[in-house]
Parts: C-alpha cells; structure tokens; sequence
C-alpha cells in the first residue's frame, strides 16, 4: 500500500531518517577504525549477536501495531528453550548419533514453538477476553513464564545438548550465519504479514482506532489472540537461538533484552500506541545499534558506553520525530481536513 | 448587579475572525444581558464555535470590539475573560472523573486564589453552598465517574457558578440528556436567570431549549442569518435558517409494489433503553427513526447491529434469525451500520482511504492468505468515483478528506459488502449543505437498487427528503407512524413533540 | 452496606490485597507458629524500606498519567557517584549530608526526565525507557563499574543505627533501622503533598484529564516536571538507604526491579491510565511483594516458584476489576 503518496514523502519518514543514521554509523566507524570494522571477522561476528534480540524487536513490533506491548518475550523465549533443553539433555545428550539426535532437535524445536504459542495464547485472552492492558497481562504473564523455568529448572543452567544443536546459533549456511537467516526469514515474513495479508492489515487499523475496528465489524477477539500468538511464537525463536549459542538454558538469560526490544522497536518508528510500523524501520533500528556497539567495541570503548549510546539515540530519535512529522508526532497532532 | 439589568454584558461589534484565507467570522454583532438566555444556533462550521472561544479569551477577533460589563476589551485572554465571569462548559464538561464532586467544584476556585495548600472543609463548604443553590442534591463527595451524565453537567454548571460566572456558555448542552434530565436542566436554568446570571447555549439542536430563552442568534458560514427574540421561532424554522435550504428536496419515489419484506424486527427489548419494538422493513424502502432526545432511537439502531445487545425479541433478515449482539453476526447476515460518529466510531483517520472502504471486506480480498493489493485498490477507486468522491489519492489519509467525503468513504465501506439492510445514523451530522443534499441522492438510489436502508436522525428535511416512513419513538417505544410524503415539515415537528 | 466502610470497599484493589496477606499470613502461622513475631516482621518491614520509597515514586508517576522505568537507574547512579564523590573528596562527611547529595544527584536526573517529558512532550514511557539505558550507561561507563564495599564511615554507621533492637522469648534475633523512618517520612510527605496541596490536587487532575486540567488553568508543565524531579529525589533517596543497608556500593544493582515495583503499585490499585492510586494500596501492594519474596517457603511453596506467584498476583489483582469493568461496559452499551 505505498505507491504516490508514501513515495513523494519518503524522505521525511522515520525510516529514511533511520538509514541515514545507519548510513553514517557505518561509515564514521569504517573510517576511525577501517582495518577492523570492516574486517570479515567483525562483519560475521555482528551477523552472529543481533539477530536474538532483533527476533525479539519483531515480536514486540506486532504487538505494539495494535496499541499493546508484550512484556513477556524475553519469559517466552526462555522458557521455550528451557523446555526444548530438558527435552534434548533428557531424552537426546551429548553422546548421541546425529540423526538420531536430529529427530529428537526438530522434536525439541516443536515444542518450543507450541510452548511460544500456548503462552501467546494466553496473552491474548486476557488481553481480549479479560480487557486487561497489554502492559499488565504481559507484566504479569512474563513473571509467570520466567518462573515456571525457574521452577523447572531450580533456577541452573540446563547443559549437555547433541553437538547438532549447536547449529542453530553457531553455524553458516552458504557463508551466512544461520540466526542472520533466521532472522531475515522472520523480518520478511512478518512484513509480508503486516502489508499483505488481511490479518496484517486489520492489526494496523485496529491499533489505528479499536473502536472503529468495532464498529466495522472486525473479530477483535481473534485478531488479538492471533497478533499475542505470533509474538509468542517469534519469541521462542529467539529462545532457540539463544539457547544454541549460549549451549545450553537458563531462565534468566537476555533479561537486559526486554527493553532492548521496546527501545529498538520504538526507535525502528513504531508507535507505540499503534497503527503505525514498518518492519524495514526495525530492521534499520537493529543495525544502527548493532554498528553502533560493534564499532564501540573496536574503539576500546567499555561494553556499558553502548547502552547510553543507544538510549542518547532513542530520545534523540524521538525528539527529532517530534520536531518534524510525519512520524510519531503527527499522529497526534490535529490536522484540519482540507478539501 | 443592578445596572447589568440594562447595560449589555458582553457586547460584540462587527467581530470577524479569519483564519488563513478562511473566513470563520463575518462582522458579528452579538449582546447578552444579564439574566437572560440566548440561543446561538448554526451547523458544524457555521462559526459558532469560533465565537465561543474568541468570548471565552482563547482566540483572538481580526477585527472588531468586545465589552464585558461595560469594559471594552482589545485583547482577550482566558484569564481576563474568566475574571470577568464569562465561563464556558464545554461538550465533554472537562471535569476530572477521578476527584469528587467537591473537588470538581470548588479546584479552579482555590487554583485562582495562587494558594499552595488545598482547602478541603473550604472546597466542600462552597461545592454545598453552590448545589444549594441550584437546589441539586449530589453526594459531595462521590466520584465525578460514578455520576450519570446529567448529574456530571450540573456539577459543570456548579463549578462555574462557584468561580462567580455572570456568563456560562453551554456547548452543545441537551445532546446527552434524557427527555426528563433536559425539564431539570431548564427549572435550573430558570433559576440561574432569576438571580441574574446570563446563559449562552450553543447548539445545532436548540428546540428543547427555546421556551427557556429569550434571544435566537442563528450563524451560518460565519455571517449571522437571522436574529430575533425566541417566540419568534420553532424547531422547524431554525432548521431552515441554519442549513439556508429553502427549498425541499424532493421526496424518494414510491418503493416497488409488492416488493418483499427484507428486515423483521419483534418484540425487540432492551431494559432502560427501547421496548416492545417491532416493525418490518421492505427491500427498496427508506424507513426513518426519529424521537427527541432519551427516546431510544439510537440504542435501537445499535441493537439492529449487534453493537448493543437486547434483553429479548427478534431480528429476522429474509426470514432468518440471527444471533443478536454480535455485530459480526449481524454483518455477516447483511446488515451494515454507519456510526453517527465519524471520527471516533467509524473512521481510522490515519489510515489511507483505500484501506478504510477495503477493511469491511478483507478477507474477500484475500488470495490464497495474501492480499490482491490491485483489486482492492481498483475496488476503493471505483466507490470514490461512484459515490462522486473528490479523493486525490486513495492511498492519502482519510483525515485530509472534508467531513461529507469522509461520510462516503464510511458509506462505501458498507456498500462493497452488498448489505441487504444499511442503517444510517445521523447521516448527514457534521456535513456542509452540498455534500448533504449529495448523500441524500445516495440514499435514494440505494433504496433504488432494492437495498432496505433505515435512518436515525432528527433532521426533520433530511427524515422528508429521504423516508417512505418515519417511526416516531418515545421514551423508549415506537409511538407514531408516519408517511414521509403525507406531512410538512411542521406538522412532522408537533407530532415528534407531541 | 455498612456506613462505616469507605464507597466500593469490597470491590477495591486494597482491600483484595489485604485479604491475600492475612490469609497469607494466618496460613503462614498455622505452618510454623514461629513466623508470627517481631523477628519476621522486623525482617519484612527492612525489606520493605526501599522497595516502598521506590513504589511510592512510582506511583506518583502513575497518578499523574504517566508511567517511568529510569527510577531504578537513578537511585544506583546517585547512590553510586554519591559514594564516590565522598570517598574522594571528604570521606569523614556526615551521613545527611551524604544523603541530601544523593537525593539532589537524584533530582536533577528526574529533571532530565521532565524537561523531555513536560518540556518536549515526549512519551513517558519512552523518554524513560531512553534514560535509564543512558544513567546506567554514563554511570558504569564514566563513574565506575566496580564494587565498593568500604563506604564513607558515616554511612556504615547510618546502617547500624536502630530504632529497636533485642531478642524474642524463642531468641531470634530483631532489629528495626533508623532507615525505616525515612519510608515513613517519605509515605507522610508524599501524602500531604497529594492530598493538601494544590500540587498534588493538580497532579490527580492531569491524571484524570490533562484537557480539563489546561483548561482550568494548571500548569501542565510545571506539574509534571515536579513530579519527575521529586520521584528523581525519592529514587536518589531510596538508592543512598539501598547502598547503606547493603555495606556495598554496587553498581549493577537495583536496575532490573522496575517492573516490580510498578508490579506492587498497580496491584495496590493505581491505574495505568493515570489519576487513581493511594498510598495505602501502594504499601499494601509492597507488603505483598515482600512477603512473597521472603516467606513463600513458610507456606510450603518452594521459593522457586516466587515469579510465579507474584505473576499469578498481578494478573488476578488487575484482571478481576478489569473483567468487571468489560462485563458492566457491556451490560451498559
């Protein structure tokens, strides 16, 4: 749905406020640090980082085009892997053959996902049955996530995984990193979604105006529950992912990931009270953060400096939105209607 | 206070607001004396409510003088203007819903007074002295959100006489009230009158007011029509002097005889809205509901929806049953709804206009799980260009388009769902004269094409331009049936009234 | 029913919350008898200082429609540079001033806060979401990220300081701090402040309508930024006891329970959509979150299953009132 209109306007977007930004952290830290920044090792070794919480940015931008948040991600994602740990320390282990323990992978990998959309699901219902706000029933529910993998796990990490698994977090298909392509599957999957299918676009137009989506005729219920669902089962990708690459679970991993993924969803232009997102916007959102500490880190500059960086990014973002529309600012903003 | 009696309170002379190149008032002039009641009539636009602000200090004239009390102001500004008792209750009452009704009353007095500790025993004792006054009985301290609608407009009314108002500005005052809330809204209005304090209401809906007032002011597109003591007027001639219509639209052509019944309504109850309603719908008919205020006609019209579901009855489409309150079973059934609220209930304003009609249908669209992006626009481009739509771009947000296009791409969302039944409500609300005689001519080709339409409204040439027949209804039941081609204007006004 | 009983009483957030902890606490009792003494509640109410000074900043945040994550990262980042400013430059300063440092750091970072928030207009949730990223990354990054465990003598001191002290009859061991007295400061100036002053009316007001408020004449701005300053102070303030109590100046501290602490405050009735909540609720809700946190085991759930209760809490304690109001906006329609 973008042709004319979105084309004459395209450079005042958020979006392509984001790639200029991206643009030139890329290129300020090729130039002060050009041998390593732009070295193979480097460019592979960020392919490698960001994709877990990116998967979690995209899982939290579905739910933030409906005017809802979901809290519960980094909760989702851990105990999903919590669950396919046990299932590949319990019934696979280190010693196994490889098919077999391939079988008991895609097993573990199952349920995974359905561990993702039975918690999606229960999001959904209490935010579309029992009219609770987004923010508490995923406050709530994330608790409940992460203590049922505590509970289950009595707190430790779950280790002693088949070599296969591994793969998931570790390995490159045709020279690319495998979670980049998880992730880039997901991102185009999720675009496709949101300006492609009907599903995609009631979300929006719902986050756009609920009562409206009433008064239209739009199945409420079922739209929720299928947008927290979603954002369950992208969630216990990221799980996956994460559990790969650590080679093994615990329940309080990525806990810094859950405001990582509102920041970069935010900064990405989604409006956080709906209507409004672009999966391109996120995506440039992640690599601008991602060249931003990759580079930091060539510098010699401490891990933590990133975190102000990122945060120094996202109210300047905001601010700059604000000042100069059509971003975030003029969804607020009355215009009189003309003609 | 004895002087105000004789002297003007406010005095406009020749006040013009331009806005732009827009003109939203033309050389008004404008008084109000104290203990008197005025009716400021006009349509969405007329320029009523710029008045309302430019009196109240928020904007300021391009030309011309105010006095208040005497005094003549070149600048206004809410302060000054508050100062000089001049208060406005605004539509929404702009009270706080989670303080008491003390507080409500008695907050703006003690912000005024620069004090840094709040005075409860103080704020309760002036919020009693006031209800008093008015002769209310309204729990000091419940909470304002726990109050009914006409108890949350008297507490308005009471925090602005507790600042001491000489003037209070009603906008839009009786649209929420029930037949009996508008009586004790006018006994208190009586009163307020007595001891000298003026009342300005500001509507497009004034008749239930007239009997209280003593001057009709009447805008339209900025310049005053009409003017002239109350009596002098009705609700039927009000109507004309705001939309400038003279002449009556010609009324629809008689439904198709013999054609079959399409809608069936029985029985239909819902306690403390609507009972024992019942009337059948024939397939090329314009059937319209109307009834004053508090009559029902639009919790009926949700109920025909789903949107409001009812206790007992029927609904039948074709002879068929179908679940009630589930506004999806009701669509999917063939009935369409458009809101009487555009902008909050029936339009995602920053939306394109393309998604707005698509959105009734988007599972039609929808190509093995993908959406026909071209069929779908070529399907918006086509209702724009049927219903006359001047839409640069279907992909630009709906919010640019004036408010009588935005009614169309409401309309048109309906439409491409081939509805059996549309129900309308308020149709043309917030639509400039063009655009409405236009949405008019839609409604009648609509029952042309053999869909059974149903109108809620209270414009009475809108109910005779468009109707076959009009149900009258009453605290709740449906009292009168009437022949849309068998009665003027007036009479249509004294049996809605009667 | 009874006239005695406030408006609703049944059907409040506080009074389901005190419900749950005297069941609690009577379960608790009847399972091992020794949990009903001053040892427990002693323990329980130290538990409770900073938690509680930090729920009631969050909860003034809620009250006036807006909502803030930084809290948590600007009590360690004035607790922390508070100690190392004074263990570089005057170690032997006495511990108010040391506090009044930490609460004045406290301030200007809400300052921050507010001049994004009340200046710019921006989302609370995001400007805040940005500035606890940047306090804790300027704070680990330019202040220090090691552990200090040898504080200024007086704020060791401060920490042994007791109201009350001594041994029960079974011989376990009580105490009380000094430190608790500045939750009950903090719980009674916030209250005169929210319900004596103006600013504080002014405060339910642009949380109950920020349109009504401009129109009658608050000063929006103004309010607003007050309250990200004072809940600045109050984090400053929380941080410092933190810091002190703990014998350790740990940066890494603290941030991570922000959500828990909005937890305890909306559990205790105050709404995300702005202009409800009380103090009591609040403190309700903190006890809640405590003795969940500490005395689980006492009524035979596993400690590991700690989340899980408090999550189950929240969702019950705001989806019961939620359901209800869906039910009756239906019923009304």
């Amino acid at each position: 749905m973008s042709a004319t209109h979105a084309r004459t306007a395209m450079t005042s977007t958020p979006e392509f406020r984001l790639a200029v930004i991206a643009v030139i952290v890329f290129a300020v830290m090729s130039i002060l640090s050009p041998d390593r920044f732009l070295s193979a090792q480097n460019l592979t070794s960020m392919a490698f980082q960001f994709p877990e919480f990116a998967i979690l940015a995209l899982a939290m931008t579905i739910t933030m085009m409906t005017g809802g948040i979901d809290l519960s991600v980094v909760g989702v994602a851990n105990l999903s892997a919590v669950v396919a740990a046990i299932i590949l320390t319990q019934f696979a282990g280190p010693d196994m053959d490889v098919q077999q323990s391939l079988v008991w992978l895609v097993i573990a990998i199952a349920a995974a996902l359905t561990v993702g959309a039975v918690a999606g699901l229960l999001n959904g219902v209490l935010v579309a049955w029992f009219g609770l706000p987004p923010i508490l029933a995923t406050l709530g529910s994330g608790l409940v996530f992460t203590g049922f993998a505590v509970a289950m796990t009595g707190g430790s990490a779950v280790m002693g995984f088949p070599d296969v698994v591994a793969w998931l977090g570790n390995e490159r298909l045709v020279g690319i990193p495998v979670p980049l392509i998880v992730f880039a599957l997901l991102a185009l999957g999720l675009h496709i979604v949101l300006t492609r299918t009907g599903f995609g676009l009631k979300a929006t137009m719902y986050g756009a105006n609920p009562l409206a989506a009433f008064f239209a005729a739009i199945d409420i219920n079922r739209l929720l529950i299928r947008v927290y669902v979603t954002a369950g089962m992208f969630s216990s990708i990221a799980g996956l992912v994460i559990m790969s690459r650590a080679n093994s679970a615990k329940a309080d991993y990525g806990s810094s990931y859950l405001l990582l993924a509102v920041l970069i969803a935010v900064l990405g232009g989604v409006n956080p009270y709906g209507g409004y997102g672009r999966v391109i916007g996120v995506v440039l959102a992640v690599l601008s953060m991602q060249f931003l500490s990759s580079g930091l880190n060539m510098l010699q500059v401490s891990n933590f400096a990133r975190e102000l960086i990122w945060g120094a990014l996202l109210i300047f973002v905001m601010v700059v939105n604000t000042r100069q529309g059509p971003g975030l600012a003029s969804l607020f903003n009355k215009t009189k209607p003309t003609g | 206070m004895a002087a105000a009696t004789h002297d003007a309170l406010v005095d406009m002379k020749g006040v013009t607001k331009r806005y732009g190149g827009v003109t939203a008032l033309d050389g008004v002039d404008f008084t109000v004396h104290a203990g008197e009641a005025v009716c400021l009539a006009g349509e969405n636009g007329s320029g009523k409510s710029t008045l309302i602000k430019i009196l109240s200090g928020v904007e300021q004239p391009t030309a011309g003088t105010i006095s208040i009390n005497g005094t003549q102001h070149t600048n206004l500004n809410p302060r000054v203007s508050a100062a000089a008792g001049v208060m406005v209750i605004f539509q929404d009452f702009s009270l706080f819903p989670n303080m008491s009704v003390a507080e409500n009353i008695a907050f703006s007095t003690q912000l005024g007074e620069h004090r840094t500790l709040f005075d409860l025993s103080r704020a309760r004792k002036l919020a009693q002295s006031v209800l008093e006054r008015i002769g209310v009985d309204i729990a000091l301290d419940a909470r304002v959100e726990s109050l009914p609608v006409a108890h949350k407009q008297l507490v308005a009314i009471c925090r602005a006489l507790a600042s001491e108002a000489r003037l209070i500005i009603m906008d839009e005052p009786t649209t929420a009230l029930t037949e009996r809330e508008v009586r004790s809204l006018l006994a208190i209005i009586r009163k307020l009158k007595e001891e000298g304090v003026a009342v300005l209401f500001v509507s497009h809906k004034l008749a239930e007011v007239l009997e209280v007032s003593e001057k009709v002011f009447v805008l339209r597109n900025g310049k005053k029509v009409a003017e002239g003591p109350a009596a002098e007027f009705d609700a039927a001639s009000l109507t004309r002097h705001m939309t400038g219509r003279d002449v009556p639209e010609a009324p629809p052509s008689a439904v198709t005889e013999g054609s079959k019944t399409l809608l069936d309504v029985e029985n239909l109850t819902k306690v403390g809205a609507f009972a024992d309603v019942s009337f059948a719908l024939k397939a090329g008919e314009v059937l319209g509901v109307s009834g004053l205020l508090g009559s029902g006609r639009t919790s009926l019209a949700k109920a025909l929806f789903g949107l409001v579901a009812p206790d007992s009855g029927t609904i039948r489409l074709d002879g068929e049953a179908f679940a009630l309150g589930d506004p999806i079973a009701a669509a999917s059934a063939g009935i369409g709804y458009v809101p009487e609220d555009r902008l909050t209930e029936g339009l995602f304003l920053t939306q394109s206009i393309a998604r707005n009609i698509a959105v009734g249908r988007l599972d039609a669209h929808e190509r093995r799980g993908f959406l026909d992006l071209g069929a779908l626009m070529s399907e918006a481009t086509d209702w724009l260009t049927r219903l006359k739509v001047k839409a640069p771009d279907p992909q630009a947000p709906v919010r640019s388009l004036s408010g009588g296009n935005q009614q169309r791409v409401a309309l048109a969302r309906w439409l491409s769902r081939a509805p059996r039944v549309l129900v309308l409500n308020g149709p043309s609300v917030g639509v400039d004269v063009g655009s409405k005689a236009d949405i008019h001519d839609i409604i009648r080709d609509l029952a042309r094409s053999g869909i059974g339409v149903i109108v809620i409204s209270d414009d009475l040439p809108e109910l005779l331009a468009t109707c076959h027949r009009i149900l009258v209804m009453k605290a709740g039941r449906v009292v009168d049936e009437i022949a849309g081609n068998s009665v003027t204007e007036d009479e249509l006004a004294h049996r809605l009234a009667s | 029913m009874s006239g005695l009983l406030p408006q609703g009483f049944w059907t409040r957030n506080e009074t389901l919350v005190a419900v749950v902890i005297i069941l609690f606490c009577i379960v608790a009792t009847l399972s091992d008898p020794l949990f009903f003494s001053a040892t427990t509640l002693t323990d329980l109410l130290r538990a409770s200082i900073v938690l509680g000074i930090l729920a009631v900043a969050a909860m003034l945040v809620l009250i006036s429609g807006g909502i803030d994550v930084s809290f948590t990262a600007i009590a360690v980042f004035a607790m922390y540079t508070t100690t190392v400013f004074t263990l570089a430059v005057a170690p032997e300063l006495p511990w108010f001033v040391i506090f009044a440092l930490s609460i004045g750091i406290g301030a200007c970072l809400g300052a921050i806060n507010g001049i994004f928030i009340a200046g710019f207009g921006l989302p609370t949730l995001i400007v805040t979401l940005g500035t606890l990223s940047v306090f804790r990354g300027f704070l680990l990054t330019f202040v220090g990220s090691q552990r200090i465990s040898a504080l200024p003598p007086e704020m060791r001191d401060f920490s042994r300081m007791m109201i009350t002290r001594g041994t029960t009859e079974a011989g376990n061991f009580y105490a009380l701090p000094w430190a608790f007295a500045a939750l009950v400061f903090v719980v009674v100036l916030t209250w005169f402040i929210l319900h004596k002053t103006m600013l504080g009316r002014s405060i339910f007001a642009i949380g109950g309508s920020v349109e009504s408020a401009r129109r009658i004449g608050i000063n929006v701005r103004a309010t607003q930024f007050f309250v990200y300053v004072y809940v600045g102070a109050l984090a400053g303030l929380a941080g410092i006891i933190h810091g002190a109590m703990g014998r350790m100046a740990d940066p890494f501290s603290l941030v991570g329970l922000e959500l828990s602490v909005i937890a305890a405050v909306v559990l205790g009735g105050a709404r995300l959509i702005g202009g409800y909540g009380t103090i009591t609720g609040t403190l309700l809700g903190v006890a809640l979150i405590v003795l969940v946190q500490n005395s689980l085991i006492v009524v035979g759930i596993p400690s590991t299953w700690q989340s899980v209760t408090i999550g189950l809490l929240i969702l019950l304690g705001t989806g019961l009132p939620a359901w209800q109001a869906k039910r009756a906006a239906a019923r009304a329609a």
